[in-house]
Parts: C-alpha cells; structure tokens; sequence
C-alpha cells in the first residue's frame, strides 16, 4: 500500500507539531522517522494511522484519501512504544482482539481466531505462550505479541511507535534483526519511528530526518551519512566537529592554513567533520595545531580531544595505537568534510557537535 | 587482610560498643514496642470498646428479645427502606462516578480541575446542610416545587428526598477511587483498542472497564456503606416517619431516644455487621486490587 502524505499540519493548542509535511512511501518499504524528541515524528506516525487529525494537508492511502477516516477504517497495524497489550487478557486473547470485535458478519469463529492466534505466534516466535498473561512475559516477548496483535488485523501498513525504545541493548540488536527479517518475509509496508540513528540506518530502507516538526532530508543509510542535506542531519546522525573557515579562490582556509580545496563559492562557511575523517599530519606539514586535553580509550580506538589556540575543541577519533597523551602539541588535518553555510546565517544550525 | 576483617565483627562484639548493628529504618525494641502499645490502646479504645458495647447492650436481654427487636415492623420497614435507598443511590453513583472519572483522566476540556473540585464538594459540606438544601429546593417554598406539583411526586418527607440526599452524600467515593487509577493508566490502551478496529462501546466494555473493575467494586463498596450509614442529611429530610421514611441510622436514634437501649443496639448490631462485611470484602479486593496495579507494567521498564 503506498501512502502519500501531503502539506500535512498539525497544530496543538497553539503548539506546532508539524509544518508542511509531505512525503511518498512505497508500498512494501521500511521507512524510519528519524529525529529527537519534539521533532514531530511520533505525531506523523499517529497522523498517519488516525489516532490523530491533521490541521491541514492529506494522506492517501493508494488512491483513496484517507485524511478524515477513522483509526479502524484505515485499517492499520499500529504497535505502540509501551505495547499497551491489555493486561487481562492472555496473550492469545490480546492477538486475537482485532478479530473478535469485527461485526458479525465478518468475524471469524472463536476456533478460527484461535487458529490464527496461534499461527502469528508461531511467526513472532512465541509458540505456545497463548495462555500466559503479559505480565508473565519479558519486554521483548511482550514486543513481540504487540507486533503479532497488530498483524493479526492484516492491516495495510504497519505502523512502530519507538519499537525497541523499552528494552536493553542486547535485546534491541536481536529485535532489530528480526524485525527487518519478518518485513522481507511478509512485505507489509512499515513505518517505524526511532531517535536512535542506527536502529534507523541499519533497519530502514529509507531514512526519513526529521526536526523541529519539519522533515530535513529523506535518503538511504548512504544519503543521510555521505550527503547530508542540512548541519542538522550531520550532527544528529553521528559526532561532529564544527570549524568556522573562509573559502577563498577555491582554497578551504581554518585561521590561514589551506585545510583542502572546494568548487564552494567564496566566503565564510562551517566546516563538518566526524572525528575518524581527522588524521594527524607530521611535523611541519599545513595542519590544525592544538594541545591534546583529554585522551581515552574507548572501544578499539581512542578519542583525543585537543584545545585550538581560538579556544575551540577538536575531537579525534583515532586508531588504538596513535601517539598523543594530554599536553602534547599535536596538529590534525580533515580527510573528509562537509562544508555548510557559516553558522551565523543559518538560525537552526547546531551550536555543538557530538 | 582477609584474616583481619572476619575477625573484625568478633573484636568489635567485646570491645566498648556491644550494640549489633541495625537496619537503618529501624528502631530500638523499647521505641517499636511503645508506639505499638500506642497504636493498640488507640484502636481497643476508640473501635474496639464501643463494638463490644454495641454487641453487649444488643444481646443484654437475650436472643430472643434482639430477634424480637429486628422483626419488630417499625425496625424491618427501616431496614427495607435503607437497602431500598441503597440499590438506588449506589447505581446512580456508579454511573456518575464512572463517567466523571472517564472525562477527567481521558480527556482534556475546560473546567476539569473545576469538575474535580465539585466532585470532592460533598465531602466538605456538612451532611446537615445537604439534606437542607434539598428541603429548600423541594419543601413547600422551595424553588423547585411548582416541578413537584406538576410531577406529583413527593420528594421532601419521602423516598425519592432520602434517595437525593444520600446520593449527595455519596457521590464522591466511586469518581475518587477511579480517577487516579485511570489517570495513572491513561489512553494508550483505548487507542490500542480502536487502532485494532474496536468502537468505543466494545472499547469501554472490553478495555477500559475490565482495566478498572476492581477499583470499582472497592468504590462500589465504600460508596454503600456509607449510603447505608447515611444519618445528617437523611434526618433532616426524611422528617423521621416510623414505618415510612426512617432509613435504620434515624430508626436507631429514636428508639434509643424511647430509651429502648436493647432494641436501638440490636438494630446497630446490622449497621455493624455490615461494616464488617465491608471491611472483609475491602480487605479481600485490596490483596486483589494491588495485584492488578502491579500487573500493568507500566512504568516498569
């Protein structure tokens, strides 16, 4: 089921959620909404599923206009972000739910809903759990039979509320995976919201980054990593290092050392920088001096962190065995960069990296 | 060093401070006794002395002049009319209380910390001025009494007065006892109910009450106990007709103002009586209801 969202709005007592939002998802896609909190990707998840009404614009799902109808007419899978399984009724009653409150003319028999109870458990991987309660169950399982619930509707899209937000890290990776291998298998159309950008990088087919109630850029893991469209989706999808330059003549300057060259008209710009596209340049080489004052080791590499002498910080990220302890004069040189209009003349560019 | 610190709580035993060390929040056995003996000469005096004095007076002329007592047709017409009140007040406080409760904690309109307010009124009102202000909107002046001619039917010195007067009384305990509990649960049930294509009656019936049942019934039972206990408000308009409008609080009063001691207490011993069966089912509901809020996980993770 493809879905079209157009100009949508929403306002909240006055409250902006959302600002002219709009954006095409194909059917069979698995597409994250990707942003902090209050950048208005859960109101566009629940816009879309009509738990919410837009202030303007429309959602199409296909071809049918679906901005006014009713959260059971669009008939969507939704899981929300605390599961919300009703704590009274065994997990075989919570599946089948969706199908014992259809009007009787197209409501299964109780040993069909039971049937079906049972087969959506054996494809969460729950088999023969149908008689526990949720209470009895672990996070992820409890997951797990939200996500079987919603599916039991045969919705037309499927809808993720912070999927993993509830459970550990180890969990979140296995879950992950699995989410992504039952999409491939089942092909339902899923949208899913996160502000962890590597659940969305690694799980969506498309990301879409999203702040302040406004969509910033829609692309593939590559797209938002190697070409983002704003400082924001830079910053937001990883550390950053943000160094005022001047673009003279084609040659990037930082405080007249020519950093790299640029097809960049002249003028002042921010330079991004992740901290592993630093490297460390030999002596007297053209580099960015500092004293190193802060060095640790954080997994297999280390992060050094030097003082500029314009009081800026620079972080590194840099092999295990690079030199450089805390006092050491070091000079340091991007290999990779973006470059994004100076800070000043942008009002919603990042005032920190990290 | 491993060495000195086993041996270290032994040294420390003999040397100037014999004391085992406890618990932080606790206190010393003299201090724990104390406040219980506190507590229990408390509770004998206060709950205890006067229900052996109920039971004691009741039976004091023996079986049978109690049975005698309670059959007596002044005592069954006050015990009828007192359940009657009660099967029609509790009902009408559920439905209120149940409804009330859903607006506050489901949904968001202007007036609801004013409707919170209201809804605590008639707990500090005197129960005295509740049934007058029923006298004054339905007496022979009242402002409502063209409404009373019109209908026919009698509301002040009647059943359908004490009815009104108790539900006043009453109308908090149910709305009380629900609204945290569905503020604390919120709508993410309901919405999971709706999203899976249920309408709001299957929603109500199937969620949202089940989700609440056991609040309920513990506000069910409060709420009935004290419309059966009800005596400031009934007894200004009931205006105390033996046979007809004496609820068994006022029945209670007056054969005890006849100085029919034996008979007021054994007509007492069914009010307490019933706040005992009260206090079981509360009990019995608590041990269940505690459970059901422990199995919600929400907030858990």
């Amino acid at each position: 089921m493809d879905i079209s969202v157009r100009h949508l709005a929403k306002e909240f007592d006055g409250f902006r959620a959302l600002h002219d939002v709009s954006l095409d998802i194909r059917s069979g896609e698995l597409i994250a909404l990707l942003g902090p909190s209050g950048s208005g990707k859960t109101t566009l998840l629940r816009l879309i599923a009509g738990l919410e009404f837009p202030s303007a614009g429309t959602i199409r799902f296909g071809q049918e206009d679906a901005s006014l109808k009713s959260v059971q007419e669009r008939n969507v899978g939704f899981v929300f972000q605390h599961y919300a399984l009703f704590k009274h009724m065994s997990v075989a009653d919570n599946i089948g739910f969706g199908l014992s409150v259809r009007p009787r003319a197209t409501r299964p028999s109780r040993a069909e809903i039971r049937r079906r109870a049972a087969e959506l458990l054996d494809l969460v991987q729950l088999p023969g759990l149908g008689e526990r309660y949720p209470a009895q169950l672990s996070g992820g399982q409890r997951q797990r039979v939200a996500l079987a619930r919603a599916l039991a509707i045969e919705p037309r899209v499927l809808l993720l509320d912070e999927p993993f937000g509830a459970l550990d890290a180890k969990v979140r990776r296995e879950l992950r995976r699995w989410l992504r291998e039952l999409h491939d298998r089942t092909g339902h159309t899923t949208v899913f919201v996160t502000h962890d950008q590597d659940e969305a990088l690694e799980l969506a087919d498309r990301v879409v980054v999203m702040s302040q109630g406004r969509i910033e850029q829609v692309g593939s893991a590559a797209d938002i990593h190697d070409r983002p469209a704003s400082p924001f989706v830079f910053s937001f999808v990883g550390s950053s290092n943000i160094l005022p330059v001047e673009v003279r003549g084609g040659e990037i300057a930082y405080r007249g050392t020519v950093l790299g060259r640029t097809e960049d008209a002249d003028g002042p710009r921010s330079l991004f920088v992740r901290p592993y596209d630093l490297e460390l340049v030999s002596d007297g080489a053209p580099g960015i001096g500092g004293t190193v004052s802060l060095a640790r080791r954080s997994g297999g590499s280390r992060i050094i962190e030097i003082e500029t002498p314009d009081d800026g910080r620079i972080e590194l990220e840099l092999p295990a065995e690079a030199p450089g302890s805390v006092g050491d004069r070091i000079a340091v040189r991007p290999r990779r960069w973006h470059l994004f209009e100076a800070a000043a003349s942008r009002a919603d560019a990042p005032v920190t990296g990290g | 060093m491993a060495l000195e610190a086993v041996h270290m709580p032994a040294a420390d035993a003999t040397s100037a401070s014999p004391r085992a060390p406890r618990p932080v929040t606790t206190e010393s056995p003299l201090v724990k006794w104390l406040l219980t003996a506190v507590a229990l000469a408390f509770l004998a005096f206060f709950l205890f002395l006067p229900l052996v004095a109920v039971f004691a007076e009741a039976f004091r002329n023996g079986l049978d002049a109690y049975f005698a007592a309670l059959v007596e047709p002044d005592a069954l017409a006050a015990i009828w009319l007192t359940l009657i009140v009660a099967a029609i007040s509790v009902p009408l406080n559920l439905v209120f209380g149940l409804a009330a409760a859903w607006a506050i904690a489901k949904h968001d309109f202007k007036g609801k910390s004013l409707l919170l307010t209201l809804i605590d009124l008639p707990f500090s009102v005197s129960p005295v001025i509740a049934g007058l202000v029923f006298v004054l909107l339905f007496g022979a002046q009242g402002y409502l009494q063209p409404l009373v001619a019109w209908t026919g039917i009698k509301i002040v010195f009647a059943i359908p007065g004490i009815v009104l007067a108790t539900v006043f009384v009453t109308l908090p305990f149910v709305a009380r006892e629900l609204i945290p509990l569905m503020q604390e649960q919120g709508t993410g049930d309901e919405e999971a109910a709706v999203s899976l294509g249920a309408n709001g009656w299957q929603t109500f019936w199937r969620v949202t009450l089940p989700n609440v049942k056991w609040a309920l019934l513990y506000g069910v039972l409060l709420c009935n106990a004290r419309a059966m206990g009800e005596f400031g408000a009934v007894s200004v308009i009931s205006g105390k007709i033996r046979g007809f409008t004496n609820t068994m609080p006022l029945q209670i009063e007056i054969l005890y103002n006849e100085y029919a001691f034996s008979a007021a207490f054994a007509v007492s011993t069914l009010l307490a009586g019933l706040a005992f069966v009260t206090l079981g089912i509360k009990a019995v509901l608590e041990a269940r209801y505690a459970g059901d809020i422990a199995a919600t996980g929400r907030g858990r993770h």
